[in-house]
């Protein structure tokens, strides 16, 4: 079983980031996977994504056309990307983010005012972190234990102060 | 990203990194590097790491200059090396061509984007010919390695540098944007890197105590010229019969053989395994290394096959190696996507149905 999951946002929102979490959750766990940025033209307008492959299996193309979970951390982003996910798949967005916006009535919509309450709680820039932590509530991809080691490993040693901030936004995105 | 590895575990690094972390283990002690998208982060690690593991980084004035250097390098008898991009490449070749015609190892690296020209920074495979058939002007081949996956570029990087040494010849790693940027799991294994004598042709500090060695592609004389082509060419006879590489996947009962390498079949292989669901006998060979080409592991897989489909990002360029591996015996079918476009597998697939209904 392969679930493909396209993060996207503005530059800086840290959607590299997540990604690189859940690639480190799936390695940490022994699955195969992949992590692919975007780094072509599309990336100097502002936007910036990634497409990240986990499975048991071998992974063929890392490059992801239809989605099975998006998650979505602006307008822009979300108007270019909900369009490909899955029938039946799920998306995620911050609602803080965009207004008006359009759902897929055969996907599963989870709306998460994570800017607005990544600021209440301040838990700064952690906005990227509560929305990882809703999909993994949602899915149950990934347990919090598994999360910490993935922290443990993708956050450089000298801002690993930053890890128990990271734990309580994914937290806080599993009780919203 | 890994400071010191640790051989055995593993890390989740992007394809430029991993073949850079490779180089230096396999004891590369110069990189000559000038940046371009999408290979950077193979030089920004050198030139992190370089300095505190015994090497040399140096990012060059500009190419010319880089392999250059790499040619010095290597005719000292260090393992070196130089990375760039397509366009990048295209500037090296002449480099290339010279440190051909003076048998010096040495590993090139290039991450393919689009072209002709600046082209386009998204992965392509357009340079097959330029690496396999054209590096430079003048009568000779270069070992070119193709990767599929993270642990590869890892993996044939260090290859490379011990078949450059044992052939005493240039070994180019051709990689794409898609293998260069992304992230797999990869592990370095603890293997010692395979010991050359150079002592015989070095160019390096020797106090006067032997004769001078010369490194040279200049011979006014042409039988003497020709000799030494001859001679390089009976090297390359020995590398085409010990040195072809490939893998096959499915390829058994295959009616329909796809034949890629690198990006491309990473994708077909997708495909296959989708047709295989849907009853369609596909398969897939995959080159390891394109030179030499595995024309003997081709044909052998190609045995039971009806018709082969051709796969490359590309507008078709190791499809004339695979036709001319099979002496043009079956038909060769192909479906490419170029300029930085790289094909779903669902492409791939319609394409196997459709060859399907024909056979």
């Amino acid at each position: 079983m392969e679930i493909s999951i396209i993060l996207a946002g503005f530059g800086g929102q840290g959607i590299l980031f997540a990604g690189k979490v859940l690639a480190y959750c799936a390695m940490e766990e022994g699955k195969k996977l992949t992590w692919l940025p975007s780094y072509g033209p599309e990336m100097r307008g502002g936007t910036a994504n990634c497409s990240v492959c986990i499975s048991d299996e071998d992974i063929g193309s890392p490059i992801i056309q239809n989605p099975d979970i998006l998650v979505a951390m602006n307008g822009p982003s979300y108007e270019k990307f909900i369009g490909a996910v899955k029938s039946g798949g799920k998306v995620f967005y911050d609602s803080s983010m965009m207004s008006g916006v359009e759902e897929r009535g055969d996907a599963d919509m989870y709306a998460v005012p994570a800017s607005d309450l990544a600021e209440k709680h301040e838990l700064y820039g952690g906005a990227n972190m509560i929305l990882l932590g809703k999909l993994l509530e949602i899915t149950g991809l990934f347990s919090d234990e598994t999360v910490e080691r993935a922290l443990k490993k993708c956050v450089a040693p000298k801002r690993a102060r930053l890890i128990p901030y990271n734990m309580q936004a994914v937290a806080l995105g599993r009780k919203s | 990203m890994a400071e010191n590895t640790k051989s055995g575990e593993k890390y989740l690094m992007k394809g430029n990194e991993a073949l850079a972390e490779a180089a230096i283990r396999a004891g590369c002690k110069c990189f000559f590097g000038y940046p371009i998208t999408p290979q950077t982060e193979l030089a920004a690690y050198m030139a992190k790491q370089m300095p505190k593991r015994g090497g040399v980084f140096l990012q060059a004035e500009s190419e010319l200059a880089a392999v250059n250097m790499l040619l010095g390098a290597a005719s000292s008898g260090v393992r070196a090396m130089t990375s760039s991009s397509s366009p990048g490449i295209s500037l090296k070749s002449e480099g290339i061509s010279y440190m051909a015609g003076s048998d010096l190892p040495a590993v090139i690296i290039n991450v393919q984007r689009g072209g002709p020209g600046l082209g386009s920074i998204q992965p392509s495979q357009s340079d097959y010919f330029q690496a396999t058939h054209a590096m430079g002007h003048g009568d000779f081949n270069i070992l070119v390695f193709a990767p599929n996956s993270v642990q590869e570029m890892a993996d044939l990087a260090a290859l490379a540098f011990d078949k450059a040494d044992e052939y005493r010849i240039p070994a180019m790693i051709l990689a794409d944007g898609l293998l260069g940027q992304m992230m797999e799991p990869v592990s370095f294994h603890e293997i010692e890197p395979a010991h050359t004598d150079k002592s015989g042709w070095a160019a390096n500090g020797h106090k006067n105590k032997r004769a001078h060695h010369i490194i040279n592609s200049l011979y006014l004389d042409a039988p003497t010229l020709e000799k030494i082509v001859r001679e390089r060419y009976e090297r390359y006879a020995i590398i085409e019969s010990r040195e072809q590489r490939s893998e096959s996947y499915m390829c058994e009962d295959a009616e329909i053989l796809v034949v890629g390498y690198g990006a491309a079949a990473r994708v077909a292989k997708s495909a296959v395994a989708q047709a295989r669901a849907e009853g369609i006998k596909a398969g897939l060979f995959r080159p390891i290394t394109l030179y030499p080409f595995p024309k003997d592991a081709l044909r052998e897989a190609a045995a039971g096959a009806k018709v082969l489909l051709d796969t490359e990002l590309s507008m078709g360029q190791m499809i004339e190696d695979v036709k001319l591996a099979i002496n043009c015996s079956k038909p060769v079918e192909f479906y490419g996507r170029t300029g930085g476009v790289v094909p779903t597998p669902g492409e791939i697939l319609e394409k196997l149905r459709e060859l399907n209904g024909g056979i």
